[in-house]
């Protein structure tokens, strides 16, 4: 007789977000300059994002398609593995004055949200500090195009700014370490 | 007859022990490609106390995908496709041994190698695939060499890639692809799209035959098809339902039941496929001869105990269409492998897979579309709660195209690291 067969347990988080890392990297820390770290991210952040492919609220390439294929129940117990995931920390090319402009008006623009330099978020904000930077261009693109939603005050901000300051805090925060 | 076309002489083993097993539980990995790294890897991260070592017969490991970039000149970079163990090895405390198994034995619990026997409590392997060339009439051990198939990556790239760089503008090439399950269902298609993309490019007046035995597209076919008519119409034919079944390497040219005969300047031959040699050798493939059964949670044998089979070689008992014979499926089912092992050896009971496949194809040099599928466990088979393709329109080609790119990058740090 089949040794595995008898009485298996649903899988468990591990194990659901194991499946991700073929995109995303071991635990969620990614290697691919346009794809988006998850580890450290919060679990609110991430169940936010899952429904939003979802229900094709946010824009996606691939994340839609997939995230059907879970419940929110699911989402929940991946989120609080990527969670407790180390922060990934990237070393990227940044462009230095771009990096210094971004952080001068990182403060009085983002910080409410996009707490401690990007390290942390308020309530459903993604993690942004080290997430690739190519990546971060692909979602501003969207925003700016307004394929992607933005939560109304980020959007206060964000479409008072010129397009090189938008630039100069992706920069900034793709930077931080 | 060979079956794998290498032409080599048969590996012999070695019966003297070649890493005597101490106290620790040992799980012996044999093949290192995009399972069988994995599920090494994946043992160490989730039981410290448990010996790994992975058998391999190759120092250096080329990627399948994105091989097909290489091989119609994009890239002329064969090391961003190429990954090594050290870095893994050192990582995760795994052993690696570099030779190849030529008997798993599981009433001995050990697996013979060019270099000596190795004794296990538990087995995983992912060894991929071998060719049934003798389905083919005047397929000999040299005609890889002519006709390269280009479907394990490497030298076979390389053959190919300099064939169509030699050959003359004007001049036709000739793909064949065989009846499914093989690896890669999108494979073929993509293939044939990027080496269009070469030949509209470099040479214009030369075109592109692509032969599928099976009826007609397999894989995205919405997406595949809207490519050729969009940017290959001119220097691209596909023909449906056209098996080859003779070769005749003189006279450069391939014959359908010796009916009907396409000749090429250069024949890109994929053949039917099976299960590795090691698995056909050992008795692990099914009734027919081909593939191996295995348990769809614990990826055991029911031919070998304490034997697991996962990737390519796997025909995991499905519920609708199987989890295609991928690199990203390869990568989901070494997961759950590793963690079923280690709970049948450490008396825990075993989890229900969850698990993903997403392949990335190129329709050219800068686009890209993808199948993205979730499967899981239902009534001991597995099966798809979301399978979909990218949009028809193209408007995420771009996109997928530098996701794509990041997939590869991903996939292999994790293989490699
Ligand atoms: C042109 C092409 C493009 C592809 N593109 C994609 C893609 O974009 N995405 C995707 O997900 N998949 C893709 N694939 C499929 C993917 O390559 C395979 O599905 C995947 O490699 C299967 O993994 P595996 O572990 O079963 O076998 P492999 O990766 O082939 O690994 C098998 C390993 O076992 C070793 N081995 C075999 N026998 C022995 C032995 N007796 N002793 C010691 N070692 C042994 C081999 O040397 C090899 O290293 C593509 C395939 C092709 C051909
Ligand atoms: C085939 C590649 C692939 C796989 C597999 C994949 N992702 Fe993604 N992920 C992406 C891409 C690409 C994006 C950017 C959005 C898009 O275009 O789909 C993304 C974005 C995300 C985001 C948003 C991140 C942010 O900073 O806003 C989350 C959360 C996420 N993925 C979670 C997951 C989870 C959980 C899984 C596994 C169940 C998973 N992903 C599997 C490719 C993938
Ligand atoms: C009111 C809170 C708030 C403020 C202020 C705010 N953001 Fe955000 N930001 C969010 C939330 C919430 C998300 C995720 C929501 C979504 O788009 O789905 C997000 C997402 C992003 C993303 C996408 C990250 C990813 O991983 O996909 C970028 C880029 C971004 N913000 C940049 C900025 C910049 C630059 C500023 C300052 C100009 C800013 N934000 C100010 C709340 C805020």
């Amino acid at each position: 007789t089949f040794s595995g067969a008898v009485m298996a347990a649903p899988p468990t988080p591990e194990m659901l977000s194991y499946a991700c890392a073929g995109c995303h990297g071991t635990n969620g820390g990614s290697a691919g300059m346009t794809m988006p770290s998850l580890a450290s991210q919060s679990k609110a952040s991430i169940v936010d994002a899952m429904k939003k492919f979802k229900s094709g609220d946010r824009p996606s390439t691939v994340m839609g398609r997939l995230a059907k294929g879970y419940s929110d129940a699911e989402f929940a117990a991946m989120g609080e593995f990527f969670s407790k995931q180390k922060f990934h920390p990237t070393t990227q090319m940044v462009d230095a004055a771009k990096a210094k402009r971004g952080e001068e008006i990182e403060d009085a623009n983002c910080s409410r949200c996009h707490i401690d330099q990007g390290k942390d978020g308020k309530d459903d904000t993604p993690v942004m500090a080290s997430q690739w930077l190519e990546y971060l261009k692909m979602q501003a693109a969207l925003y700016d195009s307004g394929a992607r939603k933005m939560p109304k005050d980020m959007a206060d901000k964000w479409n008072k700014l010129s397009k090189e300051d938008r630039e100069a805090l992706l920069h900034f925060y793709a930077s931080v370490k | 007859a060979t079956t794998t076309g290498s032409g080599d002489a048969p590996a012999v083993g070695k019966t003297a022990e070649l890493m005597p097993k101490g106290s620790a539980r040992r799980v012996v990995v044999v093949g290192g490609g995009y399972g069988g790294t994995i599920a090494a890897k994946y043992i160490r991260m989730l039981d410290k106390s448990i010996e790994v070592v992975l058998v391999e017969k190759s120092k250096q490991f080329v990627s399948c995908p994105f091989s097909n970039f290489y091989i119609a000149g994009m890239t002329n970079d064969m090391n961003a496709i190429t990954i090594g163990y050290d870095k893994l090895a050192a990582n995760h405390g795994i052993k690696m041994v570099y030779a190849e198994v030529t008997q798993i034995d599981a009433a001995a619990k050990k697996v013979v190698t060019t270099e000596g026997t190795l004794a296990y409590d538990r087995c995983i392997v992912s060894p991929g695939i071998d060719f049934r060339t003798e389905e083919i009439e005047g397929y000999n051990a040299k005609t890889a060499e002519a006709f390269p198939h280009a479907w394990k990556a490497g030298a076979q790239s390389t053959l190919l890639r300099n064939q169509l760089q030699a050959m003359p503008d004007g001049g036709t090439v000739v793909m064949s692809m065989p009846l499914t399950p093989y690896r890669c269902p999108p494979g073929p298609y993509e293939r044939s799209c990027l080496i269009a993309h070469y030949l509209k490019k470099h040479k214009p007046k030369s075109k592109l035959i692509l032969l599928d035995a099976n009826p007609d597209v397999v894989s995205k076919k919405p997406l595949f098809t809207k490519a050729w008519s969009t940017y290959y119409k001119d220097n691209f034919q596909y023909i449906g339902g056209k098996k080859v079944t003779q070769v005749n390497v003189a006279g450069k040219s391939v014959s359908i039941e010796g009916i009907e005969d396409f000749k090429g300047d250069v024949i890109n031959l994929i053949p039917p496929q099976r299960a590795a040699d090691i698995m056909v050798k050992s008795g692990l493939v099914g009734d027919d001869k081909r593939w191996c059964p295995v348990d769809a949670i614990s990826f055991e044998s029911p031919k070998a105990k304490g034997v697991h089979i996962i990737g390519d070689a796997t025909a995991l008992p499905s519920d609708g269409p199987p989890m295609p014979k991928s690199g990203y499926s390869a990568n989901s089912q070494a997961k759950f492998c590793a963690q079923n092992v280690l709970n049948l050896m450490n008396g825990k009971p075993t989890v229900e897979f969850s698990g993903i496949n997403v392949c990335y194809s190129a329709i050219s040099d800068h686009e890209s579309v993808s199948i993205a599928q979730v499967f899981n466990l239902q009534n001991g088979k597995i099966k798809s709660p979301a399978t979909a393709i990218s949009p028809a329109d193209f408007s995420l080609t771009k996109a997928e195209h530098a996701y794509g790119e990041s997939w590869l990058k991903n996939i292999l740090t994790e293989m490699s690291t």
